[in-house]
């Protein structure tokens, strides 16, 4: 391995100082002055309705109410991948808690008063609440004009029909491998939606001034990717991308819930009918909960073949997905599972179907994970027990069929290069498998589970990065890029990128949250593409700031280019050892020659990035073709649980995970990422469980009756493991592990149950009431 | 309009208060000290956690009234003169990730440390039972107080 000065290195955050003083500053920390709005939204009270008629005359005369609107305002269409939301519902409401109009007042107070006084007359149409009843024939069409919507090449929506997207996968002769097989096994699985729960809501701020631009400060993962949107959406009003303006301060946890764009379109839209008044609106937990992106929920049908020795022949998955009332965002989530269905295996005969289904509940979006943590609970759960019925030892049937190198992936690619046997092994070792442990308590049963996992980044073929880079006099730098750090430590590793190649510290970098005026293009801050994407973007800006560096030495003092180097912020030369021009001394100021004359000027530099080999153009039946994905991040974890047989109650003693980053840019940020993402999964196996009506309305949106795990839920011991296989195309041979993390969690929990008590249970959440109830039925 | 007078971060304040309005409203809309941040208003995530004469309180929960004539701490007061030991250990184990919840995990911190310069991981679990972080996974919280519980001994 090369020898690096800051890449690979456990430094601290450049964040950190700024994170725990209280000097952070989040998007419900800006002042706007007594000028400022607020907007409170009124929500439908129905999962389907017909609206008849909006009342607002009671509202408008509160006392600081500045003005009331409705859908009639706002009839514009908008979304990232399929065009099937409204800024506000328009004739119909299709899930409970949609907005359906907006108060701005004075104050938040009467804002909120006002709003109950709007009197809207709904015509209950019949809802549609699970996936299956929606794709039946003859169930109530959620969207009539679905064959009208704009979408992107890759969406095959069936008008018609709720069917919003179906993915199909095929390679090889399914029918053939089944025949092949000694043992076919199949089963169904069920995971429902979960809520994302950063500690900080939505909250988002437009200001559409008298000169007619429009700036939104925003909590948000993709700034460039809402002002896009936003002047897609308001294009009515002239707004041209100049004229769009999009500010993101420091954003307080996103997990794939402030990717693209939600309620961030009703505070731009509202200040473009209120010139000159900044409009704010804070969604409530409520809110949050109820009207923002949920995890989609999936039933999972799987059915493998396999022979006496081991060996895969056949799969055939089926994903009937729950994408909510609207898909802009989820029905790429479909996709993306349905081009990754067969986990990372080698598998040479497959078939894959991953249906994106509308029903009248809240969207479905993006959450940490984008849908491989719901298809890898039902196919890692299969696998344990296809290796069990066939007396082969679970890990040692993962290490059989582990996909490889060069290996096909499902769209017929071929697999980058990875460390997938390494993790098996080490996890393996780690977590003693194989060794059977008795609990002290004799009314408890400890078992052990085992998972693998894999995923690819989902983005268009053309999702770009780019970074400008400006020395400063005394050779600090200001890296100016627009990826958010939205926790997992982007600033921090993109300053590591830049000091590795300039010789100078990350310390002496500043990288500040984006605003779209000044920073260059980023697509998004999603797929865990960024570290990679970004990265590779700043060590391209880098490279050229270098390259600047360098010219201006061989230019002045005549020593070629290929000998000079640079080290501990100055630039050195091989052949002439006494040469040490400190950065400091011209890389604002320029060199002075002989003749008094200065020679350089500052050092501004620019990268781009852009993955050119990537394209979506597989066949539409089979998906064979095109290269959708980039790569795959792949690992494996394990964990031990201890169960009381008698309650259920469950507790993780020790849980390991091992994740191939291809190269560790900062092991102590991807250890917290370990920690904080295993946490996560495990809570949305162990209790975490959206539980609505049968009138679709959400009946816990609060943490009192939504748990998140607190302090005292953390496993006894985390051993997080880093692999290192490179990634040829990454910085320094790094890739995405953000969302990976979290993957594994829940099969190991459900292959764990089955170990230590021989229930197994096919439906998320595990709680322990599920199990108490399993247990009473196997007496 | 009620007037209050009480302490805040070392300072003698003045000021009017509806009787129904909020101490975290109040610090932050009418006092301008943002590190309180609001995630629930309903004292489940301890975002808006300060101390009230050395007890850690949720500030959504406490009404601004409430505080007359008693000492109020946010985390603008802890960091004005240099960041304490506690807050260079979270630095140092890369403790927190988005950093919302840290002001508040670090006036419970406080609190703990205050009373019990030496806790076992119990306790300190125990301690921030009522500070929700959805990013970190919790443990390099706890390494980070531990570590500063032990510096703290030098």
């Amino acid at each position: 391995m090369r020898d690096f000065r800051f890449i690979g290195k456990p430094i601290t955050r450049i964040d950190g100082r700024e994170k725990v003083s209280g000097a952070a500053i989040y998007g419900d920390d800006i002042d706007f002055g007594p000028n400022l709005l607020h907007a409170e939204i009124v929500s439908s009270t129905q999962a389907h309705a017909r609206i008849i008629s909006i009342d607002t005359s009671e509202a408008e005369k509160v006392q600081d109410v500045v003005k009331v609107f409705t859908g009639k305002d706002f009839p514009f269409k908008f979304g990232l991948y399929m065009k099937d939301r409204y800024i506000f519902a328009q004739d119909k409401v299709r899930f409970y808690g949609e907005q359906v109009a907006a108060v701005v007042a004075r104050t938040p107070q009467a804002a909120k008063k006002a709003a109950q006084l709007v009197k809207v007359e709904y015509e209950p149409l019949p809802a549609v609440l699970n996936q299956i009843d929606s794709y039946k024939e003859g169930a109530t069409l959620v969207h009539p004009e679905l064959g009208e919507y704009p979408h992107v090449p890759w969406f095959f929506p069936k008008a018609g029909t709720n069917v919003a997207h179906w993915r199909k996968t095929r390679r090889g002769d399914m029918e053939a491998g089944f025949k092949e097989a000694d043992l076919v096994f199949e089963d169904t699985y069920h995971v429902p939606r979960y809520a994302h729960c950063a500690i900080e809501t939505h909250v988002a701020i437009g200001k559409y001034d008298l000169s007619g631009r429009l700036t939104v400060w925003s909590s948000s993962q993709s700034p460039h990717t809402q002002r896009h949107l936003f002047q897609e959406a308001l294009s009515s009003m002239g707004l041209s991308h100049k004229d769009v303006r999009v500010i993101a301060p420091h954003v307080g946890g996103g997990f794939g819930g402030k990717a693209g764009v939600t309620m961030e379109i009703l505070p731009a839209a509202l200040a473009t009918k209120l010139k000159g008044y900044a409009v704010k609106i804070r969604w409530t937990r409520e809110q949050e909960f109820v009207n923002t992106y949920q995890r989609l929920d999936v039933v999972a049908k799987i059915k493998i073949g396999v022979k006496k020795d081991g060996t895969i022949t056949a799969l055939d998955h089926q994903l009937y997905w729950d994408a909510g009332a609207y898909v802009e965002y989820g029905a790429n989530v479909v996709n993306a599972v349905g081009l990754s269905a067969i986990g990372p295996y080698r598998i040479p005969n497959i078939s894959i179907d991953s249906v994106c289904i509308y029903t009248n509940l809240p969207p479905g979006g993006a959450y940490r994970g984008f849908g491989y943590s719901e298809m890898l609970f039902g196919l890692e759960s299969h696998i344990t027990r296809v290796a069990n019925q066939l007396g082969i030892d679970p890990v040692q049937f993962r290490l059989m069929n582990a996909i490889k190198e060069g290996d096909k992936t499902a769209y017929g690619a071929s697999m980058n290069p990875n460390g997938l046997i390494q993790a098996i092994e080490k996890v393996a070792a780690e977590i003693e498998w194989g060794k059977k442990i008795e609990s002290k308590d004799p009314k408890k049963a400890i078992g052990k589970g085992f998972s693998l996992f894999w995923k690819a980044p989902a983005m268009p073929p053309n999702a770009s990065s780019s970074a400008f880079l400006k020395f400063n006099e005394d050779a600090s730098i200001n890296l100016i890029i627009s990826g958010m750090d939205i926790g997992q430590g982007y600033q921090t590793v993109m300053a590591q990128i830049a000091a590795e190649i300039l010789s100078v510290p990350p310390s002496k970098i500043r990288v500040e949250t984006p605003d779209t005026d000044r920073n260059p293009y980023e697509w998004q801050t999603v797929a865990s593409h960024i570290t990679w994407g970004s990265g590779n973007a700043v060590k391209k800006a880098a490279i050229d700031a270098r390259d600047q560096i360098l010219d201006l030495i061989e230019r002045v003092y005549c020593l070629p280019k290929n000998e000079l180097y640079l080290e501990d912020e100055a630039v050195k030369c091989h052949t002439q050892p006494k040469f040490i021009k400190p950065l400091r001394e011209f890389v604002v100021d320029g060199i002075m020659t002989e003749d008094g004359t200065f020679k350089g000027g500052p050092i501004n530099a620019r990268g781009m990035f852009m993955p050119e080999f990537s394209s979506t153009n597989g066949d539409p039946e089979t998906s064979q073709g095109g290269h959708p994905n980039v790569h795959y991040t792949v690992g494996a974890g394990a964990l031990i649980v201890e169960i009381d047989r008698e309650t259920g109650k469950m507790h993780v003693l020790k849980a390991v995970e091992a994740v191939d980053v291809g190269q560790a840019l900062n092991p102590s940020l991807i250890h917290g990422q370990i920690t904080g993402g295993l946490l996560q999964g495990l809570a949305t196996v162990l209790y975490e469980d959206m539980r609505y009506d049968d009138k679709g309305k959400l009946l816990n949106p609060n943490f009192t009756d939504y748990k998140i795990p607190t302090a005292m839920d953390v496993p006894d011991e985390i051993v997080p493991i880093i692999i290192e296989v490179p990634q040829p195309d990454g910085p320094f041979g790094a890739r995405g592990v953000g969302e990976h993390t979290m993957l594994p969690a829940a099969p190991m929990i459900a292959n764990a149950v089955e170990d230590a008590l021989g229930i197994r249970i096919k439906s998320m959440p595990i709680t322990a009431e599920k199990i108490a109830l399993e247990m009473l039925k196997k007496q | 309009m009620a007037q209050i007078k009480f302490i805040l971060n070392s300072e003698n304040r003045i000021i009017d208060v509806q009787p129904n309005e909020i101490l975290l409203d109040v610090l932050r809309d009418k006092l301008g000290l943002k590190s309180p941040k609001c995630g629930c208003d309903r004292g489940d995530c301890g975002a808006c956690a300060v101390l009230l004469n050395g007890k850690s309180v949720r500030s959504c929960l406490v009404f601004a009234i409430e505080v007359d004539g008693q000492e109020v701490r946010t985390l603008e007061g802890i960091s004005a003169d240099k960041l304490t030991q506690l807050q260079e250990s979270f630095i140092e184990f890369n403790s927190f990730q988005c950093g919302y919840c840290a002001p508040g995990v670090i006036i419970s911190a406080t609190e703990l440390l205050s009373h019990n310069p030496h806790p076992e991981l119990e306790e300190i679990k125990e301690a921030l039972s009522g500070n929700l972080c959805r990013c970190t996974g919790y443990k390099p919280i706890f390494e980070a107080i531990l570590d500063a519980s032990h510096k703290e001994e030098k």
